[in-house]
C-alpha cells in the first residue's frame, strides 16, 4: 500500500539546472530586472569613457581656466567645473573609480567578514569569544586616526618598489584595503548570527549524523541558507562604501584629485554649491541611483536564491 | 538468541545551566539520568514519556550527536562512549536517525536528489552518476518516484518528506535507526503510511529501530518491547504485551489511560495525573514519581526505587514492586 501511495508528486519543471531556475525567478522579479539593466546602463556609460579618451582625445584632467564654470553647451555636454575641466568625461571616469572600489571592498571585506562569521557562530565557545572579541575590538576603534595611520602607511617600507607606490594603482589598493578593515564586522556579525539559528536546525544534525564535518555542513549547508541576509547586507555595504570612499577623498586618503571619482567630485562641489549646484548634482544623482538599483538588485538576487519563492 | 547490538549502561547526560554574567556553571539539567537499554539486532524498541522526559536526549546521546556525561554505550560490542568523533564518523555509516519535522530536517535549499546523495559524497562511497542512481534507488525503495530527486523539500507533502527523511536514513545500509517522534509532526492518517513503511523496511532490511514517542498508541503497532522514561530514567520497559496489558509502574497505567481509543463504547479506568513534571534540574528526592503518583506511600519520598526483574523480562523500577 505504502509503495503506490506516496507517488502523486506534484508536477513541475523537472530537468532545469539549479541556475536557469534562479534565473528564471529572477527575471519574474520587476525592481530587480530594473536596477540590472540602470546598473548595466551606468556600467556602459563609466567604459564608454575609455573610447572617448583614445579615440576622441578627451582628457578628464585638462583645465581650461577661461572656461569655468560653464553652462552645458555642444563642446562639453554637461559643462565644465571649477578649473574648466568637462564635467561628463570625469563622471564618467569617477564612475569607473567608485564603482570598482564599492565592489572591490565590499567583496574583501564581505568574504572576511562571512568567514568569521559563519566561524564564531559555528563553532562557538572559545573560538567564538575570540573572533567576536575581535570584531567588537574592530568596532570600537576610533575610525580617524586609524584611517590617517593606514593612508600613512609607506609602502616602500613594505617591500614594494617605489614606483608602485606613487602610481595610481597603489592609492586605489589601499583605499579598498582601508574600506575593507573597517567595514567587515557588520557582515560578521550579521552571519554569526544567522549561523547560529540555522546550525541547530535538524539537518545540520542530520548531516553531522551521517558524518559529515565542519568543512563539509558550512559550504553546504550554513551558506545557502545564510544567503539571504548575506545579500542584503553586501548590497547595503556597496552603497555605503561609495559614500564611504567620498569621506576618504575629502580627508585626502582617498582617490586624489585630479583623478576623479564620484565621492571626491561631490566633495569638491560643497564649497561651490551656491555658484554651480550641478557639480554637486551630478555625482549626488549617479550615487543615489547606484545605491538604489544595487539595494533592489539585492532584492531580487534574494527572490532568486530561495526555492520556495513562487515561480 | 540474536546479537547484542546496543548496551546502554547508566548513561547520563547533563547540560550545565550557566550564570548570567560570568558563565559558570551553577547547576545541571538531568535530561538523562542513568538509562540502561539492551537492544539485540533486528528488534524494535519504543521509548515513551511526556515532554522533558529525556528521550530524544537519550536517542541523540547514543549516537553520540550529544555527548554522553557518564555512563557507557556499546554498539556492536564497542564502547563508544569516549571515543573521538573522528573515529565516529565511520560508525555513522551503522547508525541514522529520522528526525520529527521532515521540513527542519531537509537543507530547502538543497533538491532532494542532492541531500540523498550527500552521504555517500561523505563517505566517499560514490559520486556523481553513481551517487544519483543511488539515490533514485532509494526514492524507489521508500516509495517515492525517482523524478523526485530534481524537486525541492518545499515541493512534496509532510508524509513525503518524511519519506525523504527515511530514505536518508537508509542511504549507507545502517543497522541501528533511532527515530525521534517520526510521525508525531504528521496528520493521522498519514502517520500509519509512514509506521507501515518502517514496519516494511524494518522486514526486508532487517534493521533495528529505536522510536522516541510520546504516544504509545504509535509505537504499539511496530515495536517488540517499550521502555517508559521519566524524567531521565527508565521507570518500566519490558515486552510489548507484557506492558501493555500488565502495567507494573503507576506512570504506565497513566499514560496507558490517555491513549485515545477509537472505540466510544470502551471505558478504562481512568488515571488522571495532577500537576507538571518537576524540573529536570531540580528532581525530586526519592522516586521522582512521588509528588504525582496516585499510590505514593511514605517510603516514595526517602529512597529511589532500585529496578526489579519480574519474570518474562519485565523491569520495574517502583516501591510497589520490592525486590
Amino acid at each position: 500500500m505504502s509503495a503506490t501511495t506516496a507517488t502523486a508528486v506534484p508536477r513541475t519543471e523537472a530537468a532545469i539546472g539549479p541556475w536557469r531556475l534562479r534565473w528564471r525567478r529572477f527575471r519574474r522579479h520587476r525592481a530587480g530586472m530594473a536596477s540590472l539593466v540602470v546598473l548595466l546602463l551606468l556600467a556602459l556609460f563609466c567604459l564608454a569613457a575609455i573610447p572617448m579618451q583614445h579615440v576622441l582625445g578627451m582628457d578628464p584632467d585638462a583645465t581650461d581656466l577661461l572656461a569655468r564654470f560653464d553652462p552645458p553647451s555642444a563642446e562639453h555636454w554637461l559643462g565644465t567645473d571649477e578649473a574648466g575641466r568637462d564635467e561628463l568625461i570625469r563622471l564618467m571616469v569617477g564612475g569607473q573609480m567608485s564603482l570598482l572600489v564599492g565592489l572591490l571592498a565590499t567583496a574583501v571585506g564581505g568574504i572576511f567578514g562571512l568567514v568569521v562569521g559563519v566561524f564564531a557562530g559555528y563553532f562557538g565557545g572559545r573560538v567564538d569569544a575570540l573572533l567576536m572579541r575581535f570584531t567588537d575590538g574592530m568596532i570600537a576603534l576610533p575610525l580617524l586616526p586609524l584611517l590617517i595611520v593606514l593612508g600613512a602607511v609607506d609602502l616602500t617600507k613594505l617591500g614594494f618598489s617605489s614606483e608602485f607606490a606613487r602610481s595610481g594603482a597603489a592609492g586605489f589598493w589601499r583605499i579598498v584595503i582601508i574600506i575593507a578593515i573597517v567595514d567587515w564586522t557588520a557582515i560578521a556579525r550579521l552571519v554569526r548570527a544567522a549561523t547560529l539559528s540555522i546550525k541547530e536546525r535538524d539537518f545540520v544534525r542530520a548531516a553531522r549524523a551521517s558524518g559529515a564535518g565542519p568543512l563539509y555542513v558550512m559550504p553546504t549547508h550554513i551558506l545557502p541558507n545564510v544567503a539571504t541576509p548575506i545579500i542584503v547586507a553586501f548590497t547595503l555595504t556597496v552603497g555605503r562604501v561609495i559614500l564611504f570612499e567620498s569621506v576618504l577623498s575629502f580627508l585626502g586618503f582617498g582617490i586624489v584629485p585630479p583623478t576623479p571619482s564620484w565621492g571626491n567630485m561631490l566633495n569638491n562641489a560643497q564649497e561651490l554649491v551656491t555658484t554651480a549646484p550641478a557639480l554637486a548634482v551630478y555625482p549626488g544623482l549617479l550615487i543615489f541611483v547606484t545605491v538604489i538599483a544595487v539595494n533592489f538588485l539585492g532584492d531580487g538576487l534574494q527572490h532568486a536564491f530561495d526555492p520556495r519563492s513562487e515561480r | 538468541m540474536a546479537e547484542q547490538l546496543l548496551r546502554v549502561r547508566n548513561l547520563r547526560t547533563y547540560f550545565p545551566i550557566l550564570s548570567k554574567v560570568l558563565r559558570r556553571p551553577v547547576g545541571h539539567v538531568r535530561a538523562v539520568d542513568g538509562v540502561d537499554l539492551d537492544l539485540a539486532a533486528g528488534e524494535v524498541l519504543g521509548i515513551v514519556g511526556e515532554s522533558g522526559s529525556g528521550k530524544t536526549t537519550t536517542g541523540k546521546t547514543i549516537l553520540r550527536l550529544t555527548e554522553p556525561t557518564d555512563g557507557e554505550i556499546l554498539f556492536e560490542s564497542r564502547d563508544i562512549t569516549r571515543l573521538p568523533q573522528r573515529e565516529i564518523m565511520p560508525l555513522r555509516q551503522r547508525m541514522q536517525i529520522v528526525f520529527q519535522d521532515p521540513m527542519s530536517s531537509l537543507n530547502p535549499r538543497m533538491t532532494v536528489g542532492r541531500i540523498l546523495a550527500a552521504p555517500f559524497e561523505i563517505h566517499g562511497v560514490a559520486r556523481g552518476a553513481e551517487a544519483r542512481d543511488r539515490a533514485a534507488a532509494l526514492l524507489r525503495l521508500v516509495g517515492l518516484p525517482a523524478e523526485a530527486a530534481q524537486r525541492y523539500p518545499h515541493e512534496f507533502s509532510g508524509g513525503q518528506r518524511q519519506r525523504i527523511g527515511i530514505a536518508r536514513a537508509l542511504a549507507l545500509r545502517p543497522r541501528l535507526i533511532i527515530g525521534d517522534e517520526p510521525v508525531s509532526a504528521l496528520d493521522v492518517s498519514i502517520q500509519a503510511q509512514i509506521m507501515n513503511l518502517l514496519k516494511r523496511l524494518q522486514g526486508e532490511l532487517g534493521l533495528t529501530y529505536i522510536l522516541i514517542s510520546h504516544n504509545l498508541g504509535v509505537v504499539s503497532h511496530i515495536c517488540d518491547r517499550v521502555a517508559v522514561m521519566y524524567l531521565g530514567r527508565v521507570v518500566e520497559s519490558g515486552p510489548r504485551e507484557a506492558l501493555f496489558f500488565d502495567p507494573k509502574h503507576p506512570y504506565t497505567e497513566a499514560l496507558l489511560a490517555a491513549v485515545p481509543s477509537p472505540d466510544p463504547g470502551h471505558t478504562r479506568r481512568r488515571v488522571v495525573l495532577g500537576g507538571d513534571m518537576p524540573s529536570p534540574a531540580n528532581p525530586p528526592g526519592g522516586c521522582a514519581f512521588h509528588p504525582r503518583c496516585p499510590r505514593a506511600m511514605a517510603r516514595c519520598a526517602q529512597e529511589a526505587p532500585a529496578t526489579t526483574t519480574l519474570p518474562g523480562g519485565h523491569m520495574v523500577a517502583c516501591h510497589l514492586y520490592p525486590a
